[in-house]
């Protein structure tokens, strides 16, 4: 069966030691984690979790029975790309060689409609947000300057309508 | 009322009259609680740990309500692990308190402090760690109901010595909500609807039941769908005792060590329907071959065992109880067609099945002797335990079961040394039926200090030893799959088992000779104390039919049955 990239979101309880479960099973299952993110949500006491998997349809399918299974899991979404808002914010730090290397750079960044966040005479450090299929495009094209360091947060995604 | 008081009231409440422990510096303020409340609940006493948590297991498997071990902190908990884990792998509910540092000093690696949160986090349903008196009632609650409820599963909760001695202010809660908590009980009717077509269009159906069907008390609906359809039955290991296996559509355990015939029908059937079993790789073989001429029905109150090992055609989740009532009520109202041809091969060769004798004289007694000894003498309500290794193998194919709850065993984590202890546990949970303890030298050592446990507490169970002076299991691997190369596996002179009784106040029974068995298992059975009955076993005797791991279901070898040729034309 074909791996790809698999969004799932989950609503947990707010309690010390939830991650830690979430993550340990994953690791126990032999379940690989691309990307976490974890942030509060309006109701008090409930925290939404976004992870993202590589594998295949069976593979997915065992992952979101797994994580239902645990007791301060209250809800599992799959969050199929063609139905959800995905994203990812990047901060990447750009070397600047030289001074034309600063113009492509910068024009670069206004292509991807990134944000500068910082400059000094030797790097920029832009800001973008997009899906992470976007930003793995930015980092390559910037490899030709040199990439001093990214900052990724990993997905998060809400669904559509 | 302080918080040590609060875990024994709730304890009350929710029905444990009796816990199995073992004191320390982070629970006395708990044992303090026990002499307040003598009347309603006790604790026994074990002489480790890890004997207080198989015996909750025992006393759970036995009486179908939660068992209870109490542990301090640090290396106190740390023995209860093994038989947490063990409870996680065969579903068993249990409620396993450690003792903690106080919270105070939590996190500071204080005296006799272990992160038992973390330790327990892959081997239980769910821990829960209280750190306010007044969290008390509501976690008790909530462990009892997630242990108890679905899958059943190891619950553990640690308990910092403060929260014991504070005060506690509020109210108990009259009910707990876990949102996060949902079962699915009743099946979905259209996926009943499926079955019931593919049981109805079925040539060769066979019924595979697993411990599920123990666990929801399905048993007499099991025996209605099973008149009413006349579909053959194999149970998995820990499901063995749900269907009489004296019945004449009883086919007994199937996997490595499964019956011949159990092994053959699963992999003629064309329908196989699983309920309450979750495929372990010792029932399967080979996943690819496994079942491969069979549509797969799979009903399973955990969802995520469906699909897990073995690719199912029609999932169904649910409680075994309900669907097995709604496969019934959706088949009484059709005809079933007579499957003569498939029942009758299936007959013939269990009888062959059922007349095999031990093919080797051997020059001391053969396992198989005891076990057709224990089979005379067994009542329906007794019960057998037993410990981990080649008697255990014997014991789940060769003995006997009629009800369910009789035959408590170590499936999944295969854990040397739960005999005893659990034996002391199934017999706290029904002191009218015998218990019989079928263990091996290896296994019994390993827990053997509970025998103290049983003199103190006036337990009277019936030991049967099956010494062969090795690690039969591991030795019998050596001899099959690495030419003999005996490494470890030889424990050379064990102990007297008969003056290990006597120093412990017990009776012992040496038994060398096939005739000796029958009279010394009836003394065991009338004498007033425990009394181990040491049989000499052929040493080096191997428990057959075996299917090597990973193999192909049809290449399980030795035992004495004929190759099924004549009676299966499809292999």
């Amino acid at each position: 069966m074909k791996e790809r990239r698999n969004v799932i979101a989950m609503l947990v309880e707010d309690q010390p030691g939830v991650l830690t479960k979430i993550a340990g099973m994953f690791a126990r299952r032999g379940f690989n984690i691309d990307t976490i993110t974890v942030g509060k949500t309006i109701t008090p006491g409930i925290s939404k979790m976004v992870i993202t998997v590589f594998g295949d349809d069976k593979t997915v399918e065992q992952v979101k029975k797994q994580i239902n299974k645990l007791i301060n899991t209250i809800k599992v979404i799959e969050m199929p790309e063609e139905r959800s808002v995905i994203r990812e914010l990047c901060l990447v730090k750009i070397a600047i060689p030289n001074k034309k290397a600063k113009e492509d750079i910068l024009r670069y960044t206004k292509i991807y409609k990134t944000k500068i966040v910082d400059i000094t005479p030797k790097s920029v450090t832009a800001e973008l947000v997009g899906v992470p299929a976007k930003i793995d495009a930015f980092i390559e094209l910037m490899k030709q300057f040199g990439i001093r360091e990214i900052s990724r947060t990993g997905v998060t995604a809400i669904s559509r309508g | 009322m302080n918080g040590a008081n609060m875990i024994i009231k709730m304890l009350i409440r929710e029905k444990t009259n009796v816990t199995f422990g073992f004191p320390g510096g982070a629970v006395i303020p708990l044992f303090d609680a026990f002499l307040e409340h003598k009347d309603k609940i006790k604790n026994v006493l074990v002489r480790h740990e890890q004997g207080a948590a198989h015996a909750a297991e025992g006393y759970a498997r036995a009486s179908g309500k939660a068992g209870v071990c109490i542990a301090t902190s640090g290396p106190g908990a740390c023995n209860l692990v093994t038989g947490i884990a063990d409870a996680y792998m065969d579903s068993v509910p249990i409620i396993a308190f450690g003792g903690q540092v106080p919270t105070t000093l939590i996190g500071n690696d204080a005296f006799q402090e272990t992160d038992m949160m973390g330790i327990t986090l892959p081997i239980t349903k769910h821990n829960f760690q209280i750190r306010n008196a007044n969290k008390i009632a509501e976690t008790i609650m909530k462990a009892f109901k997630i242990a108890q409820s679905g899958r059943p599963g190891p619950v553990y909760i640690d308990l910092p010595k403060d929260i014991q001695v504070e005060e506690v202010t509020e109210p108990i809660p009259r009910d707990v909500a876990i949102p996060g908590f949902k079962l699915t009980i009743k099946p979905n009717p259209v996926q009943i609807k499926l079955a019931v077509e593919a049981i109805l269009n079925s040539e060769r159906p066979l019924l595979l039941v697993g411990q599920g069907v123990v666990i929801s008390n399905a048993h007499k609906e099991l025996r209605e769908f099973v008149n009413l359809t006349k579909i053959p039955v194999t149970t998995t290991f820990m499901g063995k005792g749900v269907f009489d296996e004296r019945h004449p559509l009883s086919l007994g355990t199937v996997g490595m060590h499964g019956r011949k015939i159990a092994n053959y029908a699963t992999l003629n059937a064309d329908l196989l329907i699983a309920i309450g079993c979750r495929f372990s790789d010792r029932i399967t073989g080979n996943l690819k071959t496994y079942a491969e001429n069979a549509k797969i029905i799979h009903a399973d109150i955990d969802p995520a065992e469906i699909g897990k090992n073995v690719e199912v055609d029609i999932p169904i989740v649910g409680d075994a109880k309900e669907v097995l009532i709604a496969l019934i009520n959706t088949i009484k109202k059709k005809t079933i067609k007579e499957k003569e041809g498939w029942i009758n091969k299936i007959k013939r060769y269990k009888q062959i099945c059922d007349g095999c004798v031990p093919l080797h004289k051997t020059k001391k007694i053969h396992p198989r002797v005891v076990m057709s000894n224990i089979n005379k003498i067994m009542k329906p309500d007794d019960i057998v335990v037993t410990g981990v290794g080649q008697h255990q193998m014997f014991a789940g194919h060769f003995i006997k079961c009629s009800k369910p709850r009789t035959f408590i065993s170590s499936g999944g984590a295969g854990t040397m040394g739960f005999g005893l202890p659990a034996a002391i546990g199934a017999k706290v949970a029904k002191p009218s039926s015998n218990v019989f303890l079928i263990d091996g030298d290896g296994s019994f050592q390993m827990t053997i200090q509970e025998l103290g446990t049983i003199k103190e507490e006036n337990i009277k169970i019936i030991p049967i030893i099956m010494n062969n002076s090795y690690l039969g299991m591991v030795r019998q691997w050596l001899e099959l799959f690495l030419g003999k190369r005996y490494s470890n596996v030889y424990l050379g002179r064990t102990p007297d088992f008969v003056k290990v009784a006597e120093a412990y106040g017990l009776e012992g029974i040496r038994v060398e000779r096939e005739s000796e068995l029958e009279p010394a298992i009836k003394k065991a059975i009338s004498n007033d104390v425990t009394t181990i009955i040491d049989v000499q076993v052929e040493e080096e005797v191997n428990i057959l039919p075996m299917l090597a791991p990973g193999g192909h279901l049809k290449d399980a070898f030795g035992g004495c049955m004929p190759a099924p040729g004549k009676f299966f034309e499809r292999e």
